[in-house]
């Protein structure tokens, strides 16, 4: 997924011995305070985008009459932990949790190995018919899953899968965008050392299992950490397909608590960060990945 | 064993083996795709060409089979029919709106975070965090921040000595609340997209621009924003296919309403189906919005070639 840059090198080389300073010394005091003052506002904005996230954690720690008082205020009159414990007992959170990570871990591996074994095809095999198949693949990348829920559900009907985790998992797992992925990473690893293998009598599948594979791990962990954030928070099909309260994801379970009834806005801000606890766990340890893979799915 | 070698990656030079090579990796090579293309077939080709049929059908969801055989009938109704062009115009509408601040607003912050020595971090922690929640998190947050009167947008309005509008239940308003809440959602994908884009800019630039007596706000103008160049158009496109496929904010924070003013294409396709129970028609309906958002994306693999050709 590294982008070749031409200048890359070059650049890296300056950039480490004669870094930018000359720039800022011409600047005069007016350019330094125009400076000052635009960080400032993206500072300010900064905060005021973290504005939603502390709301949320604030209101969740209160008592529900503390939520009903106007105008808003950040004081937290009965510091609790009530709504939590509440959220368990008024929802079947900890069930949607058991789905959610069911349907994501599932969903996770079978896109990773399957695209992974087919962008291996297409970086390495020579056949018949190759171009047409990568061409469909490719072209799969504009179909929005959304515009086929109606035949989607209808063929998972057909065979009674509705309301079971086949029917929540299984049409997450095509991910064209993936096997780009993955065939744009083997591409850029040199064949030596699988052709070596190849010589020594090692089938496609071995060189495929014991060299290129474990090569792919900066590829594998992008995809991975993209396609489970993806399916966990993946509301529509998985509302659609788990019609039963027991069978639904978070994203689906958490949509029926958006519709409830009665003063419950504590509760809600609970159950919206206990929700987004896993999501917030795999961001911090995965920042760098997931950073790296939007910027690879953007510079293809 | 020589052959197999050669056929990794190289170009096959022996002719008389050939044949039997290529069958061998035409095998192999198929069975590595097989397990992929058996979900992509199931799940994206079948249900295409399901949809296709049955839109021209009056296929109803709770009665078996295709129903009676309609023609171009849905076809033409979809064309006549007010409520689905209302929808798309909605999801075309909060596109236009939605797309300009979600360009610019991360160029800015890229541009401006990318100069900082440190604590890069926290605007990447601020502006990225809140795209990694589920939609239905964002939504329940979003509708306690919009409640009237006891939320905190009304209360730091109130505060301010300003009166609120009615953000969720006025027509008027319903889908610029809406927008507000999808920039404040997604702005951090584009953000970091930017300053990828940042990091692949050379020093040398600005360098030699610096020699050439360029203060910071020319080189920002005369070096950065023509670089970015790919990466907007990028950012651009990305932005208009993903707000094409509106559909999770909007039915879970106002369910289309209030009085269908902020239904989108995607809902209108979900009620006629889902809730009307006439899948034939509703294929119809998606068949077209399908057509629409394959054309856009196809236009956009057109402008990332051109732009490779230009680069």
């Amino acid at each position: 997924m590294a982008v070749s840059v031409p200048w890359r090198r070059d650049h890296a080389a300056t950039a480490a011995g004669s870094g930018q300073v000359a720039p800022r010394a011409r600047e005069d005091w007016r350019g330094r305070l125009f400076r000052r003052a635009v960080t400032g506002v993206v500072i300010a904005l900064a905060l005021v985008w973290l504005v939603p996230v502390a709301w949320t954690l604030d209101t969740s720690v209160k008592s529900e009459n503390a939520t009903i008082i106007i105008p808003a205020t950040w004081n937290i009159p009965q510091f609790t932990f009530g709504s939590y414990s509440a959220v368990f007992s008024a929802t079947a959170l900890g069930r949607w949790y058991l789905n959610s990570a069911i349907v994501s871990v599932i969903a996770t591996a079978a896109t990773v190995i399957t695209a992974s074994m087919a962008g291996y095809a297409l970086s390495r095999h020579r056949f018949r018919g190759k171009t047409l198949v990568y061409g469909c693949i490719l072209a799969g990348i504009m179909i929005p899953p959304q515009a086929l829920i109606i035949p989607l559900f209808r063929e998972l009907q057909a065979v009674g899968a509705i309301d079971t985790y086949w029917a929540v998992i299984l049409p997450q797992v095509p991910t064209p965008i993936a096997v780009f992925i993955f065939k744009k990473f083997f591409d850029g690893v040199p064949v030596e050392l699988e052709q070596a293998a190849r010589v020594d009598g090692a089938s496609w599948w071995a060189s495929y299992l014991r060299i290129a594979f474990p090569l792919s791990r900066s590829a594998v962990a992008a995809v991975s950490i993209f396609t489970f954030v993806w399916s966990w928070n993946n509301f529509l099909w998985p509302f659609l397909s788990a019609t039963s309260t027991s069978m639904m994801t978070i994203p689906a379970g958490i949509g029926t608590v958006v519709s409830g009834v009665g003063i419950m806005n504590a509760l809600q801000m609970a159950s919206a960060v206990l929700a987004s606890l896993p999501l917030v766990l795999v961001f911090l340890l995965g920042q760098r990945q997931i950073v790296e893979g939007v910027a690879g799915t953007g510079l293809k | 064993m020589t052959g197999a070698a050669a056929s990794v990656g190289q170009p096959v030079a022996a002719r008389d083996g050939r044949r039997r090579r290529l069958r061998r990796g035409d095998l192999s090579g198929m069975g590595f795709l097989a397990p992929f293309l058996v979900f992509y077939a199931l799940f994206l080709i079948v249900p295409l060409i399901y949809e296709i049929v049955m839109s021209f059908f009056h296929t109803s969801l709770v009665l078996p089979g295709l129903g009676g055989f309609a023609g171009l009938g849905n076809y033409r109704e979809v064309f006549g029919d007010a409520r689905f062009w209302q929808a798309v115009w909605h999801t075309i509408w909060f596109t236009i709106v939605s797309t300009p601040p979600l360009v610019v607003l991360p160029l800015f912050f890229a541009i401006v975070v990318n100069r900082l020595s440190h604590g890069q971090w926290f605007f990447r922690l601020a502006f990225f965090l809140p795209y990694i929640l589920p939609s239905a998190v964002i939504s329940l947050i979003w509708v306690w921040l919009y409640e009237p009167g006891y939320g905190l947008v009304d209360g730091a309005l109130s505060a301010l000595g300003l009166g609120a509008p009615a953000w969720l239940s006025s027509p008027d308003v319903a889908l610029y609340s809406i927008v507000i809440v999808t920039v404040w959602w997604t702005i951090g994908f584009n953000f970091v997209l930017y300053l990828a884009g940042l990091q692949d800019i050379p020093r040398d630039l600005y360098a030699a621009a610096a020699l050439d007596g360029a203060s910071q706000w020319q080189q920002t103008w005369r070096v950065t924003l023509p670089m970015l160049g790919r990466t907007t158009t990028l950012v651009a496109v990305l932005q208009v296919i993903a707000s094409l496929k509106l559909f999770d904010q909007v039915y879970l924070m106002t369910a289309g309403g209030p009085n269908y003013s902020t239904r989108s294409a995607i809902e209108y396709i979900y009620d006629t189906g889902f809730t009307s129970q006439r899948i034939g028609y509703a294929s119809a309906a998606a068949f077209v919005l399908f057509v629409i958002i394959a054309v856009v994306s196809f236009g956009w693999l057109l402008i990332v070639r051109q732009q490779e050709k230009g680069v």
